[in-house]
């Protein structure tokens, strides 16, 4: 199923803040590889590094020792434009807020990435549409996020992060605002685009029977350590 | 991002919190409106005096005269090796000096002493021929009664000091005869003054003239409170002012007509001793000066003094212009302080638009257009808001001015250039003011971002 090929590859990353005297170890010496197309769960508690980890993978923050290989980039390697560039082309993010901008329309909100991709403006409406027909939300174009459920807005996330075609998507609690249903139809409709897309994803969530329901493999944290690494239903048996 | 996304989402993020970004864009445009004003008084003053001054003669006119004038008599010629005896200042000259570029008009010199008889009483006096177009030269502005009805009538106008001297009441003169009594002069045959000669060396002395005294009627048809100065290098202002074309037909002897009697006049055309040569602006004055000099004539302007005063009124406006960029300056911490409390308020919107791939540049882009479409429509409205605030104090000087019975100025102008040079500058101060918020969102860490409720 998956092929031999990494999407990303970790090697001992770390990430450490400095928390006035003392020093944090946020992420604490992580190697992982994700094979391409893979659906990855990162589990953990409340302040088990695991966004750290997203964040760096989404070449949001940049680790403070070890190397990040991701579609062929060094993430260590690339200047602040490039790693711009990379979350542009490489990256699509979900978030358990949305982050939808308020006083944009559904339509506005999913072009905003072709905006910064600089795509041409006659092909960014059929682009647009696509991403939405592909969440089912192209009857609510012209609406507000506040106008939507926070399903319906999270679906409008999911095309933000897809319309500029990523080969890796990031998502980050993407069912923590929602009741369990919805997330579990979010999620349906994750792995629904994964097969019909083809990209890899990697999810931070705390709640283990979504993880173990949707994604292929789950990834443990704590502490910033990586526990442990293995496909899910070897840890639902 | 394209300029064109960035404008967009510039103007959109403008429009969100409208009411604060418009007192931002008002204030810039009260700063704006307050150079504008005051730069306008400068530049009105300064187009005021210029156009007094140019209205006057005084730098827009280059007197011209013939080289063996009576200074030149007994002095060495100026310019020997031209070898050439010096040219006749005559109707040729005249019509090559029409043909030069920028020149609007040439005319003949025409003042001279002489009597007028007014109720028989005797009053002597200068009278100075006025060329047609001294009537739009401002000087006859408000004057009593008209200005003179052809180039040709016999009709005076009177400077009111000689007004004054002819009767108590001067405004009753208006409409009334008076006579003037001038001495016309009548060229001799060439061959009465040739002593026998039978043959004249080119520099010869001239034929001469007698002079016969005559009377003309002039109707007083105005009064003037100005002394207007039909060029300069005469003999004095004129108190009695005739149509020019009426003052040259009289023929009257002047006072230079003596050195006519040792000049060369052996064409039989009719030869100035000086002519006006008005040029259309003080700046073309230096070109026909040249070129006139080329001619092989002496030509003399004041355009220095004029330079002079370009230069008084440039130090003038650079003076008005700072104390009217302070309203300016303190529109621009409105800026800076706007778009600080943006980049608290779009926080959370800058780390998505960072996760979304928008680079430190993007962001720093976006909030810099939004500082220049401030700094743009604030510039826009502020020129409009300072040409209404320049009008009101043009009007507001001339109730002033009509209620000493003053005639009315043009205070204040608003030149496009004045526009231009405002809005450039609203615009660029309005970008430095928004240099540091741009580089503060541009440097905000997007994890941070992020996380801010």
């Amino acid at each position: 199923m998956h092929s031999s090929a990494p999407a990303i590859q970790l090697d001992r990353i770390s990430r450490h803040y400095r928390m006035g005297e003392t020093s944090v170890r946020a992420v604490d010496e992580v190697s992982l590889t994700v094979p391409e197309n893979d659906f990855l769960a990162l589990l953990g508690s409340s302040g088990s590094g695991k966004s750290t980890l997203l964040n760096l993978i989404a070449g949001l923050d940049r680790p403070t020792s070890g190397s990040i290989h991701t579609d062929g980039h060094d993430l260590a390697s690339l200047c602040s434009v490039d790693l711009a560039r990379y979350r542009r082309n490489t990256i699509g993010m979900i978030f358990q807020s949305f982050n939808l901008l308020p006083r944009m329309t559904l339509e506005e909100n999913v072009e905003l990435p072709l905006r910064l991709a600089e795509l041409d403006r006659a092909e960014r409406p059929a682009r647009v549409r696509e991403a939405l027909e592909r969440v089912r939300l192209t009857h609510r174009l012209g609406h507000r996020p506040s106008e939507l459920s926070g399903g319906e807005q999270q679906r409008v996330a999911i095309a933000r992060a897809l319309v500029n075609r990523p080969k890796i998507l990031l998502a980050d609690e993407p069912t923590g605002n929602l009741d369990s249903a919805t997330g579990e139809a979010i999620l349906t409709l994750l792995r629904e685009l994964q097969s019909h897309l083809g990209m890899t994803i990697v999810m931070v969530t705390h709640e283990r029977p979504l993880a173990e329901k949707f994604a292929n493999r789950l990834a443990t944290m704590a502490d910033g350590k990586l526990l442990s690494v293995g496909p899910a239903k070897d840890l639902r048996q | 991002m394209k300029p064109r996304d960035l404008t967009d989402l510039a103007f959109r993020n403008l429009r969100e919190s409208i009411l604060r970004n418009t007192l931002t864009t008002l204030g810039v445009a009260v700063g704006v409106a307050s150079f504008v004003a005051i730069i306008s008084i400068g530049v009105g003053l300064q187009q005021l005096a210029s156009r007094r001054l140019s209205e006057s003669g005084l730098f827009d006119t280059i007197v011209v005269t013939p080289k063996n004038n009576f200074r030149g008599m007994n002095r060495p010629n100026p310019e020997p090796e031209s070898g050439k005896p010096p040219r006749a200042l005559d109707e040729d000259a005249r019509k090559e000096f029409e043909k030069l570029p920028s020149v609007v008009e040439v005319y003949p010199q025409i003042r001279f002493f002489t009597e007028v008889r007014f109720n028989n009483k005797p009053y002597a006096t200068v009278v100075a021929g006025m060329p047609d177009s001294s009537k739009n030269s401002g000087a006859f502005d408000g004057m009593q009664g008209h200005f003179f009805s052809s180039t040709a009538a016999d009709e005076a106008i009177l400077q009111i000091e000689f007004a004054k001297e002819l009767s108590d009441q001067p405004s009753s003169l208006v409409g009334q005869d008076l006579i003037l009594r001038y001495a016309e002069r009548q060229a001799l045959p060439t061959s009465a003054t040739s002593r026998g000669t039978s043959m004249n060396p080119p520099d010869a002395p001239s034929g001469g003239f007698s002079i016969v005294p005559r009377e003309l009627h002039l109707k007083i048809v105005g009064i003037v409170e100005t002394e207007p100065a039909a060029g300069y290098g005469g003999y004095g202002s004129g108190r009695l002012l005739m149509p020019l074309e009426a003052a040259s037909a009289l023929r009257a002897a002047q006072v230079n007509d003596l050195r006519d009697i040792v000049r060369d006049s052996a064409s039989n055309k009719t030869s100035y001793s000086s002519l006006s040569v008005r040029a259309k602006s003080p700046s073309q004055v230096q070109s026909i000066e040249d070129s006139i000099k080329k001619m092989g004539f002496r030509a003399f302007s004041l355009l220095d003094a004029s330079k002079s005063l370009r230069i008084f009124f440039t130090v003038f406006d650079l003076l008005v212009g700072i104390f009217g960029s302070l309203a300016l300056a303190i529109a621009t911490l409105g800026i800076v302080n706007t778009l600080v409390m943006a980049i608290l308020e779009r926080r959370r919107e800058i780390g998505v638009l960072k996760a979304l791939g928008a680079s430190d540049s993007d962001v720093q882009q976006l909030f810099f257009v939004e500082a220049g479409v401030m700094g743009f429509l604030g510039g826009i409205l502020g020129i409009g808001f300072g040409w209404i605030l320049s009008r009101a104090m043009t009007a507001g000087t001339n109730y002033y001015l009509y209620r000493q019975n003053l005639n009315p100025i043009e205070l204040t102008a608003v030149p496009w250039w004045l526009a231009l040079a405002a809005l450039v500058i609203a615009v660029l101060v309005s970008l430095a003011a928004g240099l540091y918020p741009a580089s503060r969102a541009a440097k905000l860490n997007p994890v941070d971002a992020l996380r801010y409720e």
